[in-house]
């Protein structure tokens, strides 16, 4: 997967965990729980959604590598494509 | 049309899933309504046999009114014509909606922030400038998603557009929004969260404002505050989270509602509500849980018989409750039927929170963030995990030292994490 591969499926996640983020104005450096206001069980959704999609395990030691749409594409593009 | 909260005077249906002659269980869903809150899905606490659907999608009416007519089971059929306080004709909407025409005509003016402004529980169905009949949850929709109704095609009464048209429409024709977007309508610097799709801010605010206002004048408030060493508790979740997948991690706000629903069992009477000039306490634990809405406004739905419920079921009802309050349906049982209330600030958020109780209930259970502090512990000055946990309660129903068990207790608990 390429990167725009990677941030493409990331934000499909992110916008079905929270339907009310608009992917047009979202900012790739916006903290998903400081700016986009993620709570803990929307972050804890979204991870297991991308979990499943990339097949990762993403222990939550790794969580902060996943503060932002940008480190979360680094991140998710570090692992094996799944 | 049941309540759905005390301030709630009337409620649009939005659509029916059940038709004539259908047989219906105690607790099936049978209608969507739209309320402040949201549409929510209005179950049945009969069960019987459709009758006669009286109300149509997209009439707003006001509490109490009739929405169908159900026959028992067994019942023979019943002809004699149920009596109606349904108004004869659904209300029409008032003179044409000017924003709704005037947004169309001036692109630059971004249709989804304005919509928000738009009181959508205000504007019954019916037809509007653009002469479409159309139900508010629709409309709401289609203003955010800047659709021109015009072009969807209804499934409704009369050829009324539902919310389920607006959504098959956006979901075949992906390109709409793009097409009538300008350039102008997207303002870089806006943040990218706004409220939950179809949801009135401007409403949920004031109901807000009428349920804490109450609340402030009915309820002799009193206040607790504990902390509580979490540090058992987080390195038990650690070492648990880091056995399983994402999907069955738990998280902390799981072990405070459970050890909260638990400690409940030593201290009672903080579990009930208080009606007319009564209290009564109850049996089943219905724990209503803040969820904060990320436009602002917060809704507080119940984990139902929470009592009954391990810590692993606790999580998942966590899960579907704020899954469903972000992009599904509450139920009213959901909404209405609460015994206390559990606000949990999360991660991000300050030392403590006090809570102003949600009436009918009578005592509200708050956790500030947990976060490292300099604590006595062993003897030794130690970098504990910590949490203020506080009780706003009811004078009327229970007194501090009562209170002062329920946070002493959750502390307990909450020092024995692998037993929760």
């Amino acid at each position: 997967m390429t990167p725009k591969d990677i941030r493409a499926a990331f934000i499909e996640d992110l916008t079905s965990v929270a339907p009310d983020i608009d992917p047009d104005l979202l900012d790739d450096d916006e903290h998903l729980q400081d700016d986009l206001g993620l709570d803990s069980m929307d972050f804890l959704n979204l991870v297991s959604a991308l979990h499943k999609r990339f097949g990762l395990p993403i222990p939550e030691a790794d969580y902060p590598e996943l503060a932002t749409t940008a480190q979360a594409v680094r991140y998710l593009g570090k692992a094996p494509a799944g | 049309m049941p309540s759905l909260g005390a301030d709630m005077e009337e409620g649009t249906l939005v659509e029916w899933l059940v038709k004539p002659g259908d047989s219906v269980a105690r607790g099936d869903i049978v209608a969507v309504v739209e309320t402040q809150k949201g549409a929510i899905e209005i179950e049945i606490f009969e069960a019987g046999e459709v009758a006669e659907l009286i109300a149509e999608p997209g009439q707003t009416l006001p509490v109490g009114a009739p929405l169908a007519r159900m026959r028992k089971p067994g019942e023979v059929q019943d002809d004699a014509p149920a009596p109606r306080a349904v108004p004869e004709s659904p209300r029409t909407t008032a003179p044409a909606e000017p924003e709704e025409s005037a947004r169309s005509a001036h692109p630059t003016h971004p249709p989804r922030r304005a919509s928000r402004a738009l009181p959508g529980a205000k504007a019954p169905g019916g037809a509007d400038a653009t002469g479409v009949l159309a139900s508010p949850a629709a409309k709401a929709r289609a203003a955010e998603a800047g659709l021109d109704l015009t072009q969807v095609t209804g499934s409704g009464p009369g050829g009324a557009v539902l919310l389920a048209d607006v959504e098959n429409y956006l979901k075949t024709a992906p390109a709409t929004k793009e097409t009538l977007e300008t350039p102008a309508a997207k303002p870089a610097a806006k943040p990218a969260a706004r409220g939950k799709p179809g949801l009135d801010m401007a409403e949920m605010r004031r109901a807000i404002a009428t349920a804490m206002s109450r609340s402030k004048r009915e309820i002799p408030h009193y206040y607790l505050s504990h902390r509580i060493d979490l540090q058992a508790a987080q390195d038990w979740l650690g070492a648990t989270n880091a056995e399983r997948s994402p999907d069955k991690r738990l998280l902390m706000g799981a072990l405070l509602i459970r050890a909260t629903v638990r400690a409940l069992a030593k201290v009672p009477e903080l579990n009930g509500r208080f009606e007319g000039a009564h209290y009564t306490p109850a049996e089943d634990i219905h724990c209503g849980m803040a969820v904060a809405m990320r436009g602002g406004g917060l809704i507080a739905p119940a984990i139902m018989d929470a009592q009954g419920k391990a810590l692993d079921e606790i999580m998942a009802a966590m899960r579907d409750l704020v899954a469903r309050t972000r992009t599904g349906r509450l139920r009213n049982s959901e909404i209405t039927q609460g015994t206390i209330t559990i606000s949990s600030l999360g991660e991000t958020g300050v030392d403590a929170l006090y809570g102003v109780i949600y009436p009918p209930q009578v005592a509200l259970v708050g956790f500030g963030a947990p976060r490292a502090e300099a604590l006595a512990h062993d003897g030794a000055v130690a970098a504990r995990v910590c949490v203020t946990a506080t009780l706003a309660a009811d004078h009327r129903v229970s007194d501090g030292r009562r209170g002062a068990i329920l946070l002493a207790e959750i502390d307990q608990l909450l020092q024995e994490p692998e037993t929760l």
